[in-house]
């Protein structure tokens, strides 16, 4: 690039010539470069404003069109980057503890109308009438042919069905695709899974909400996307549930009974295996819930859970068993049973009269509620009371369903002295059987707390102490002597070591005023085997009479035992456990270590 | 020098910009798989559901108890009691010895042997 000098020379010369001044030819020259430079300046400015304004209204534009766009466009699932699997977001299963199914899903069709499509609405009314028997043939003409835009006809319709609809060729019906939930094994554990219905409907889907039982408790955990269909895994199992339904549906009918319910736990985890309340329902077609009368007489009460009853003396082995642990008593201790005891106004007999005294052990194989009644008179009404929280027995259980807040026991508003003898063979204090179970397995399973649970757990419940290992122990000992040589000598089943208390309840009246005469519960609460314990079984008859014999009997020993006895029979080798035998000869091989 | 460079750079904003399309599609493409392989998994699993649901329904305890009932002439079958466990020394036991092969007959998978000693 070629300068143009500020002073040149030729102008200079000529300048001096004319006598001019040479510093104007300078003067001018610099005018004229700054000029230029400040022309420059200002056209690559100009520039650079115009290429930032461009750019500011492209983005501007772009942001403008993206949300004009983002507005006026239907929302879409972004599926480039969906977490988790999106294809699986229907309710979880429910299953078993061996991952048998105990509720599922199914797909379905609901069936609606918009009779505005119709092209024939008598044809159509006639023919749905002819498919579905319980729809009313000129209500559904009304309605094809009054104003309204839409109406459900059916909730859910089987694939049959479907096609019989389809058949008929109106435009005007239309199908939605519907989940069912479905309970497979029909009755089978009814009451623990409850039951399920629709919640908002609409068209496309609909929602499936749990209405009782675990299904109610669990619900948000069955709807929750995040488990991608992981099943609930329960602690029943399903094999054991059935086969204790069936003893315990036979139990019932041959002993007359109105209702009956079992609960069988694992001693240690807690864990229900199987808890029946008969008579039930089946969940697929829930009854409605009674509208008046008792409550506890709808196949939907759950008498494990919700019914609380006075259990008798099935109690008498708590008390027993905290004077032992207080080191009130032993074994062995004799103890005064000359009956009737009297305290104030009441009167406590014994069944028969036991003689002036028995032996502790006696005490619980005999049944007395004479000597119970002194026993708990010696451990006095507080520390009975803390002994029975420590067990659960004044709370609702903890079992995972919603009814089990409603189990809430009745204490005595007053825990007098008459409360605390009373209650010590379990009059006075209304407990659930699945309270009773909970409060066997702890006594009885080393002494530790257990609380009843139903889903399946791994480990074993490390729970507070409530007796000493000793007392646990000797508390076993005395329940197999029962059903050796005492009242539950039914329960004896080959193999199995069962120990229980047998517990027959008078009724008492529902307007109040004392006890029915010929009604009773009677419970049989058991252990086995006794020697090792593994499971603790309830089983509870309500109104049971057994007529074989010149006059009806009603206590427990000639009704629940023998169910009982019969469920452990049939129940104990799906457990797994084999029955220990006494052999006559060695067997050949001897385990031996040192 | 300059100009070389600039070649370059052009060339190269050409061949990402011709990368990027191609990405763009090749993405695209493999949305549209995904979606159509969603739906098909979302029918296996209808399927496989059904299915689950249909096993669990023919398997209920009262169903196989009512065929073990029906079929107690062929099957035999009865609820698992107490005596059904056996014990190890119920096993016969060394067992009994094989009797000895009177009518040997030559078996091998190559055809029938000539009589010739093969060693």
């Amino acid at each position: 690039m070629i300068r143009t000098p500020l002073r040149p020379l030729a102008r200079v010369l000529e300048a001096r010539d004319n006598g001019d001044d040479p510093a104007l030819i300078e003067a001018e020259n610099k005018r004229l470069r700054h000029e230029a430079m400040r022309d420059k300046a200002r056209l690559r400015a100009e520039g650079r404003l115009l290429v930032l304004g461009a750019m500011f209204f492209c983005a501007f534009m772009t942001i403008g069109i993206r949300m004009g766009a983002l507005a006026s466009s239907e929302p879409e699932e972004p599926r480039a980057a969906v977490a988790g699997n999106p294809i699986i977001g229907q309710r979880s299963d429910i299953v078993d503890r061996n991952g048998r199914i105990l509720a599922t899903n199914l797909e379905t069709h609901s069936l609606y109308a918009h009779p505005q499509d119709m092209v024939d609405p008598e044809f159509a009314a006639a023919e749905l009438a002819h498919i579905f028997p319980e729809l009313d043939e000129e209500k559904l003409l009304a309605n094809f042919t009054g104003d309204r835009k839409f109406l459900w006809i059916r909730k859910q319709i089987s694939p049959e069905q479907l096609q019989a609809v389809h058949d008929i060729g109106s435009p005007g019906l239309l199908f939605g695709p519907r989940e069912m939930r479905l309970y497979p094994n029909g009755p089978i554990a009814a009451h623990i899974l409850g039951g399920a219905s629709y919640g908002r409907e609409g068209v496309a889907s609909a929602e499936v909400i749990g209405v009782a039982g675990v299904e109610r408790f669990f619900d948000a955990y069955l709807r929750d996307p995040a488990n991608e269909g992981a099943p609930l895994e329960l602690s029943i199992d399903l094999t054991v549930q059935a086969a204790s339904e069936q003893v315990l549906a036979g139990g019932m009918s041959i002993m007359n009974a109105k209702g009956a319910t079992s609960v069988l736990m694992n001693i240690d985890t807690g864990e229900i295996i199987s808890m029946v309340s008969l008579p039930d329902f089946d969940p697929n077609n829930r009854p409605p819930v009674l509208t008046t009368g008792d409550q506890s007489d709808s196949p939907l009460f759950n008498r494990a859970v919700q019914g609380v009853y006075e259990l008798g003396s099935v109690f008498k082995i708590f008390t027993i068993a905290q004077a032992m642990d207080l080191n009130l008593v032993n074994p062995e201790t004799l103890i005064d049973t000359t009956g009737p005891l009297t305290w104030g106004r009441f009167k406590i007999r014994d069944f028969r009269n036991y003689g002036p005294e028995l032996t502790t052990t006696d005490i619980i194989v005999k049944s007395s509620n004479v000597g119970t009644a002194r026993i708990a008179n010696m451990i006095g009404a507080d520390r009975q009371r803390e002994f029975l929280n420590s067990l659960g027995f004044l709370e609702p259980t903890t079992v995972e369903m919603v009814e089990a807040p409603t189990g809430k026991p009745l204490l005595p508003r007053n825990w007098s002295e008459i409360s605390t003898m009373t209650i010590s063979y379990g009059h006075g204090l209304s407990s659930s059987p699945l309270h009773l179970a909970a409060g066997y397995a702890s006594l009885l399973n080393g002494g530790t707390r257990v609380q009843p649970t139903l889903l399946r757990q791994d480990t074993v419940q490390t729970g507070d102490r409530v007796v000493r290992e000793a007392v646990s122990t000797r508390s076993r000992d005395m329940l197999r002597q029962v059903v050796e040589r005492g009242t539950a000598s039914f329960g004896e089943v080959a193999g199995y070591k069962v120990g229980g208390k047998t517990g027959t309840a008078d009724k008492p009246r529902e307007r109040g005023g004392g006890y029915y005469d010929d009604k009773v519960i009677a419970t049989f609460a058991s252990v086995f085997p006794a020697d090792d314990p593994q499971y603790v079984l309830i089983v509870t008859l309500d109104e049971p009479v057994e007529s074989s014999g010149d006059e009806p009997r009603r206590t427990a020993g000639w009704t629940a035992v023998p169910v009982a006895a019969e469920m452990i029979r049939r129940v104990a080798p799906l457990l797994g456990m084999r029955p220990e035998v006494e052999t006559l000869e060695p067997i050949g091989v001897t385990l031996t270590s040192n | 020098m300059r100009g070389v460079l600039y070649v370059f750079a052009a060339l190269a904003v050409i061949g990402l910009g011709f990368w990027a399309y191609q990405e763009n599609y090749k993405t695209q493409q493999a949305i549209k798989d995904t979606r159509l392989l969603h739906a098909k998994i979302g029918a296996a699993h209808e399927r496989i559901n059904i299915l689950r649901a249909e096993w669990a329904y023919l398997n209920r305890p009262d169903r196989l108890r009512d065929l073990a009932e029906l079929n107690f002439d062929r099957l035999g079958l009865l609820p698992l009691m107490p005596d059904a466990f056996g014990d190890v020394k119920d096993i016969i036991e060394p067992l009994p010895e094989i009797l000895p092969i009177t009518n040997p007959i030559d078996v091998n998978s190559i055809g029938p042997s000539n009589d010739e000693d093969p060693l």
